[in-house]
């Protein structure tokens, strides 16, 4: 069914696009994006600099090809993350509901109040800004409501009879909750996963759009950021970043949306 | 009516949720590498370590954590959220002077989100297969999709060349001091008409297709076909019977996205220089000042948690079910 949606087959190919740039570009287009290789400011279209330069004379286009890879890998990470935390901590809310839920649940409500990006800035800022902070610190952040989704997944389908079935089969909580209710669960958490990578993109290129980052690796949102001062005389150096953080998540929310749809038939109808 | 156990009930655990934000917050902030007094002095240039010791043992950062925790909380209860050591004022009044913008910025992007995503939703949901109904649903998961903070930067970059009429930056123009409460609000009006246009981008695509959603749940409801079988006319019944009720959803989130108006305006009011709680949020970030730190953190959540019991206690006010099922 999902290769029947137009939009979620063009997010993919988009995708697949982008991943693929990442992973080659590098290699097909050697310049050092650290490296100052012409004047500054030089627009696109320039033999030595073909997406122009930065504010200190920088390639754009090495910048983007290298920097896809961090902007991909946290924002996968941090998704990754937000997941297995959001699913243990809903799964056993749960499972086991009585006071180890209630205990879970307020939990949850406790990080819900904390404001996300505030908590993730300060976090990065105290404790050194490395891409293992920036993915752990937004994985910190945005997991309670994925905890909650699987919780109320739980609930559903922790007394169906199948599951009453491998109960009185003899069959273990932990496989239980694992092996047998999980995989019930899952088309809508992979829905949400799906989401949950493009909000972690979007997240961490603010972050480095901030400039709380690690000043040392490349990223399309730190190219943002440290060309901000020249948006209006280098357009190119703070649009063409946005584009492919744009055209990434749009991706992503695109094929998301396909897997909503083909898990839910009925929303085709509508 | 408002229940007033419900009420009662939701208070009490605000407060533990506040005093549990109160000590999460400060630990953080203690359990990070190096104190603000180090941080201060490092700054100033000068690594005397006589004048360290003298500032430390002035800001209590000598004494045991538990001790300097206990007096954090205290002092916090009685409303005096602590000093700031880079503005030299009292971090609340700090806090309740930026509070304004930030207020007017989010309120205009949400008010405006609400209702163009709204209008959107409901035109969608009729015609659920048509051709406006698709373009719209792009165009909510495009709003959604691109980083908030680029479609400011995008803006300014178009408008400045094309279109120079609103202003891109600050909230007031230097050049218009002493203009009166008319000029004033003229000039504050202009420059809020960016930032809040970019802030709405963000919130529009959600309350579309929340729109859209629950308006195709309510259209096809008992009461609804009830309403069409008596032969109402169809603009009364979408709007009159239908609407009311597709708004619920609507409200829920609108209460929940309030609730993060801090930390959803930081990069918004960093683009367009906004002088907002954000912006004082990234600043004291960036100097490590953590009694502002604290105090803005503190804040946002009390705000979170407000909204929440309101927004709870609105939608029972809507929604007579839920007073009922309690």
């Amino acid at each position: 069914m999902f290769s029947r949606n137009g939009s979620a087959v063009a997010g993919l190919v988009i995708l697949l696009i982008i991943l693929f740039t990442a992973l080659a570009g590098p290699a097909l287009y050697g310049v050092d994006p650290f490296a100052i290789v012409s004047g500054p400011l030089l627009p696109p279209g320039d033999p030595d600099a073909p997406l122009g330069t930065d504010g200190i004379g920088r390639d754009i286009l090495a910048g983007m090809l290298v920097g896809a890879k961090a902007s991909l890998i946290v924002g996968a990470t941090a998704a990754a993350l937000t997941m297995v935390i959001g699913i243990s901590v809903g799964a056993i809310a749960g499972f086991y509901g009585g006071r180890i839920g209630q205990a879970l649940m307020r939990v949850t409500e406790f990080f819900q109040v904390l404001p996300a990006l505030l908590l993730a800035m300060t976090i990065i800022t105290l404790f050194s800004p490395t891409l293992t902070t920036v993915a752990v610190a937004i994985g910190i952040v945005s997991w309670t409501s994925v905890a909650r989704l699987t919780r109320a997944e739980f609930l559903r389908i922790r007394n169906l009879e199948y599951v009453q079935a491998a109960r009185a089969m003899g069959a273990r909580n932990r496989r239980i909750i694992w092996l047998v209710i999980l995989p019930a669960a899952l088309p809508p958490l992979i829905v949400t996963a799906t989401l949950t990578v493009g909000i972690a993109i979007l997240f961490e290129s603010g972050l480095s759009f901030l400039g709380l980052s690690d000043p040392n690796v490349m990223s399309w949102g730190v190219i943002i950021g440290q060309n901000r001062d020249y948006m209006l005389s280098a357009w190119w150096a703070v649009t063409i970043p946005g584009i492919a953080i744009f055209a990434t998540v749009l991706s992503v929310s695109l094929i998301g949306d396909g897997l909503n749809e083909a898990f839910n038939p009925k929303l085709r109808e509508r | 009516m408002v229940p007033v156990s419900a009420l009662a009930r939701n208070l009490l655990t605000s407060i533990v949720t506040v005093l549990a934000v109160i000590v999460f917050n400060f630990t953080l902030i203690h359990l990070a590498p190096g104190d603000p007094v180090t941080v201060m002095v490092g700054e100033m240039g000068g690594g005397d370590p006589e004048l360290i010791t003298r500032l430390q043992q002035q800001y209590g950062l000598d004494r045991p954590f538990a001790e300097q925790l206990f007096t954090y909380v205290l002092s916090v209860l009685t409303g005096d959220l602590g000093f700031s050591f880079y503005y030299n004022m009292p971090v609340l009044d700090l806090i309740l002077q930026r509070l304004p913008a930030t207020l007017l910025l989010v309120v205009s992007a949400l008010c405006l989100a609400i209702v163009i995503g709204t209008a959107l939703g409901v035109v969608a949901a009729q015609r659920p297969r048509g051709i406006l109904s698709h373009l719209i649903t792009v165009i909510s998961i495009a709003g959604f999709s691109a980083p908030v903070f680029w479609v400011g930067i995008v803006l300014i970059i178009g408008l400045a060349s094309a279109l120079p009429i609103f202003p891109t930056s600050g909230m007031r123009d230097v050049t218009n001091i002493g203009a009166g409460i008319w000029g004033d609000t003229v000039d504050v009006a202009y420059h809020l008409v960016l930032p809040a246009f970019t802030l709405a981008t963000v919130y529009l695509a959600q309350y579309s297709r929340l729109a859209r959603s629950s308006m195709l749940e309510v259209l096809s409801a008992d009461y609804v076909r009830t309403a069409r079988a008596k032969g109402l006319p169809e603009r009364l019944v979408v709007y009159k019977h239908a609407l009311r009720n597709a708004v619920l959803p609507v409200v829920t989130i609108a209460g929940l996205q309030f609730g993060q108006v801090v930390a959803g305006a930081v990069l918004v009011e960093t683009v367009f220089a906004w002088p907002g709680l954000g912006r004082l949020a990234y600043e004291s970030i960036l100097r490590r000042d953590s009694p502002t730190m604290l105090g803005i953190l503190l804040f946002s959540a009390v705000i979170v948690i407000v909204a929440n019991i309101v927004t709870d206690m609105v939608y029972r006010m809507i929604d007579p079910r839920i007073g009922a099922r309690a």
